[in-house]
């Protein structure tokens, strides 16, 4: 999936995140996370973030993470939602999604 | 008799019995009076015109130990004025001992800084100066006792406290002084109590002076020094910040009427009982649904005990409980009720929790709601620094009533936010799993193995009973298992348990 | 008999409110896709829900799914969503017509075919919201053999039945209870009951759960947690209905040892539906104790 414009998905508000999603001029993939926990849990934050965008095969983009304490399941609701919004795909891959 | 005579005398006696010791002879009514001889003088010579007068005429130098109490807590005015106008005195080297210190105390870290305090004894510490504290701001260690351990730390003189600065609500020139009458009525003054009756010198401060005498009298005259009047003594309305609230989360309700059943089909809830509980959300709120079962099943308890708060007094005056025996009043509700209830006890922490005291009340307790930050599959108890190895809470009186108390129930979230309350292993360790009995959560109840009988019996009353290893699985099942915080090998806290002893510590945190 | 007495309802979208409200237990968790969603969220909360489905966080306790009507741009993606991720029920609103059940139905089935589902899994509940649906309810209630549940919900009802909804004793709503309680039984399934929107009006709460459950509600729909421990409180048995129970089942299963016929107790004869209504007694007390 390609990020071709800006999208926003989730929230600030506690146990949500939000994310922020914007196409990438030198298509690379940038990813940057703050989070409430994050010396407890970036690494993993991280991971679920990677195996999201991996499902979705998205290669290039710019994507700005901040958390507060979600869990996995919103974590990877809210990454896909955003990167769906930015490629403003009209079609629904479970396969990819789930 | 002429001064010869006296002299010669003297010195009969000395030959007579040469192991008398020194005496002197009579120098006449006021000769050897360490007041003057000016009647006048003599009753307002306590008072002083500012702070620092009182200061100059302590004799306060560097390196000597201060104290200060909690009581106005989040309203406190005292602590950071008299270490503001120390530093402006040039004092320098001074051991801070409070029995607690506040998120308003952040001014301490200037000081900290600029060498005016070198050295922290405290129950807990909150805000920027825990945060700062956390990161290495002070070369000496914090010593984190609780607030029994406190009294025998002063006790044994590790503690040796020079000059009591002591915030009292009204106070007469002569030094009588309470915590129940005044412009700003905290209640208990429970901790001053124990710094009047240490202290080398005391200085009470307040914005009340009354006609002489004051009464009740809590801090004696013949335990005072000095008396300084200043605008205001704290801010009464900022005292419950913090703390003792009541709620209607949802979630914190679900805990607290669990904690209600556990004491129900504990096998404690009998006439008579004794109680104490927490300053936490749910502690609170479980009294609530235990007045319940109290009506319901004609139970009245004999005391409460410790922080005392709006939810308790009002237990109180429905004749629920007989007693209160307050150490602390957590709002005015308290404080009014110190004032006006003659079964409302005002106590030290000497007669609440200390281990070496001849009389604590906590060895009379049946049950007790605590709260944690966090608690390990040993039922140890962290309460003291967050999941970001931060110091951010107090010790206070939990290990004391802990150890002692009949049934020790600890409640708490199972999870708050993504981080599990329930742990391998406690971060820093404050109270000891051996003194706690059950863990409340809102996703089941665990009893430390210990208690078969109580285990057995709270199964047998249809609670959702777990062992503690389900309710770490539990937790991490759905928050993942944290990463461990980093520290460096700088200790900053020494956890003190409440016989003195070492029992942990706290390190740098690493950034 | 499963037992359906609370059906906590949860907006799609607040993760706060997802990620913490297995703890109270409700008998059906309901994942709200619809009203509780603004159109430009109902793709994120599609998502959510998708994802906490898969996540079993929501394990022992039934999951329902509130999609969008089928005739709305998200109706269907929301039963792709909530089928493929596994809800037990899908709650459909607005249900007018036995037709709406059926269109429902050959969805479902199709995607469960589609993602390897069991056929027949996938459970249906039906929400009556209009006169129509009124009128309809017995042929909506035994439109699939997927129907669990038919609801009656208030809000809209009385809008479009042109009154409004008093504090007391309800009328409005007396005439449209009746019809979908008649329909659930005919038909075999659950009868739900409107929500109770003034979360801190403890007594007016308790007296329309006394009200429905004389009536004969199975249960009801609830915004708040709190209402979850009133509610199960109120439908426990009391202490004599539960020994009386107990007697009654006891009867039943000496009559059964002897080879006897007819079952008696204290010189009345007790029939099946008397067996069935001890079951279900003790089936509550089991589940939260006798009435406090």
């Amino acid at each position: 999936m390609r990020i071709i414009t800006e999208a926003v998905a989730g929230t600030l508000e506690s146990s949500d995140l939000l994310v922020k999603v914007s196409p990438s001029r030198e298509k690379t993939l940038e990813i940057h996370v703050t989070s409430d926990v994050m010396k407890q849990f970036g690494t993993q934050i991280r991971r679920v973030v990677d195996d999201t965008l991996q499902g979705l095969a998205v290669t290039d983009g710019l994507i700005v993470i901040e958390d507060k304490g979600a869990l996995d399941y919103a974590i990877r609701a809210r990454v896909q939602a955003a990167v769906l919004r930015g490629a403003a795909s009209k079609e629904l891959n479970w396969e990819q999604l789930s | 008799m002429e001064k010869e005579q006296i002299h010669h005398l003297i010195q009969k006696l000395s030959a007579q019995c040469p192991d008398l010791g020194s005496l002197r002879p009579f120098a006449g009514v006021d000769g050897n009076n360490p007041h003057g001889n000016d009647p006048q003088q003599t009753r307002q010579r306590k008072l002083c015109a500012t702070l620092e007068e009182a200061i100059q005429r302590t004799g306060l130098q560097d390196g000597m130990t201060i104290s200060f109490h909690h009581a106005f807590r989040e309203g406190d005015k005292v602590i950071n004025m008299v270490v503001d106008t120390l530093a402006r005195m040039g004092f320098r080297n001074l051991t801070l001992a409070s029995s607690s210190l506040l998120t308003a105390n952040a001014p301490l870290v200037e000081h900290i800084k600029n060498g005016v305090i070198t050295q922290i004894y405290t129950s807990g510490l909150r805000g920027k100066l825990a945060d700062a504290i956390s990161h290495g701001l002070m070369k000496a260690p914090v010593q984190i006792h609780s607030h029994g351990g406190r009294v025998h730390l002063l006790q044994t003189g590790e503690v040796k406290v020079d000059v009591a600065f002591l915030a009292v609500s009204s106070s007469d020139v002569f030094g009588n002084a309470n915590g129940t009458r005044g412009k700003s009525p905290c209640g208990s003054l429970g901790y001053a109590k124990v710094d009047a009756q240490f202290a080398h010198q005391v200085v009470l401060l307040t914005d009340t002076i009354v006609d002489f005498p004051n009464t009740p009298i809590s801090i004696s005259q013949d335990r005072v020094d000095y008396v300084v009047k200043i605008d205001e003594v704290g801010d009464v309305s900022r005292i419950s910040l913090g703390a003792a609230r009541t709620t209607n989360d949802p979630r914190e309700l679900l805990i607290a009427r669990h904690a209600a059943d556990v004491i129900e089909s504990s096998g404690y809830f009998k006439q008579g009982f004794s109680l104490q509980t927490g300053s936490g959300a749910s502690s609170i709120a479980a009294t609530r649904f235990l007045e319940t079962k109290m009506v319901n099943s004609g139970i009245t308890a004999r005391f409460a005990l410790g922080g005392i708060t709006s939810s308790i007094v009002e237990l109180h005056e429905k004749g629920l409980i007989d007693i209160l025996v307050d150490t602390q009043s957590f709002d005015s509700a308290a404080a009014e009720s110190l004032a006006k209830s003659a079964s409302h006890l005002e106590v030290s922490a000497n007669e609440y929790a200390n281990p070496s005291s001849k009389g604590a009340f906590c060895d009379y307790l049946d049950v007790v709601i605590l709260s944690a930050l966090e608690i390990d599959t040993g039922f140890n108890v962290n309460v003291i620094t967050g999941s970001d190895g931060v110091v951010r809470g107090a010790s206070g009186g939990h290990c004391d009533v802990a150890a002692t108390a009949g049934l020790t129930i600890v409640v708490a979230p199972l999870i708050r936010g993504r981080i599990p309350t329930v742990v391998k292993r406690v971060t820093t360790l404050v109270t000891p799993g051996e003194s706690v009995d059950v863990l409340v959560t809102d996703h089941g109840i665990a009893v430390n193995p210990a208690r078969p009988e109580l285990d057995t019996r709270l199964r047998e009353a249809g609670l959702p009973v777990m062992t503690i290893e389900e309710l770490y699985q539990r937790a991490v099942g759905l928050t993942g298992v944290p990463d461990p915080i980093q520290f460096t090998d700088r200790i900053v806290g020494v956890i003190r348990y409440r016989d003195g002893s070492v029992i942990d510590v706290v390190r740098q945190v690493k950034e | 008999m499963k037992l359906r007495r609370s059906m906590l309802f949860l907006p799609g979208a607040k993760a706060g409110m997802l990620s913490t409200a297995f703890v109270y237990k409700p008998d059906c968790v309901m994942f709200d896709l619809e009203d509780a969603v603004s159109l430009r969220e109902k793709d994120s909360a599609r998502l959510m829900v998708f994802h906490i489905l898969r996540s079993h966080v929501y394990q022992g306790i039934e999951t329902v799914v509130r999609i969008n009507p089928l005739n709305t741009p998200h109706g269907l993606k929301d039963l792709e969503a909530a089928v493929r991720a596994g809800a037990d029920v899908i709650r459909l609103p607005k249900t007018d017509s036995a037709s709406d059940i059926q269109e429902l139905d050959a969805q479902v089935e199709r995607i469960e075919r589609e993602c390897g589902r069991v056929i027949g899994s996938t459970k249906l509940l039906a929400a009556i919201e209009s006169a129509s649906g009124v009128i309809n309810a017995v042929s909506i209630a035994t439109a699939s053999k997927r129907m669990i549940g038919i609801a009656l919900a208030g809000f809209d009802y009385v809008i479009d039945m042109q009154s409004q909804r008093g504090d007391k004793a309800e009328p409005e709503l007396f005439y449209a209870r009746c019809a979908v309680l008649h329909a659930a039984r005919a038909a075999g399934i659950d009868a739900f009951d409107v929500v109770y929107s003034d979360v801190n009006d403890d007594a007016g709460f308790l007296k329309e759960v006394e009200l429905i459950r004389h009536l004969g509600f199975n249960g009801k729909s609830l915004i708040h947690p709190r209402q979850i421990d009133l509610l199960h409180n109120a439908y426990a048995p009391t202490v004599k209905e539960v020994s009386y129970a107990r007697r009654v089942i006891e009867a039943a299963e000496k009559a059964e040892r002897e080879g006897v016929g007819v079952i008696a107790l204290d010189g009345k004869m007790i029939d099946a539906p008397i067996v069935c209504h001890a079951q279900r007694v003790l089936q509550r007390a089991e589940a939260s104790g006798v009435r406090r």
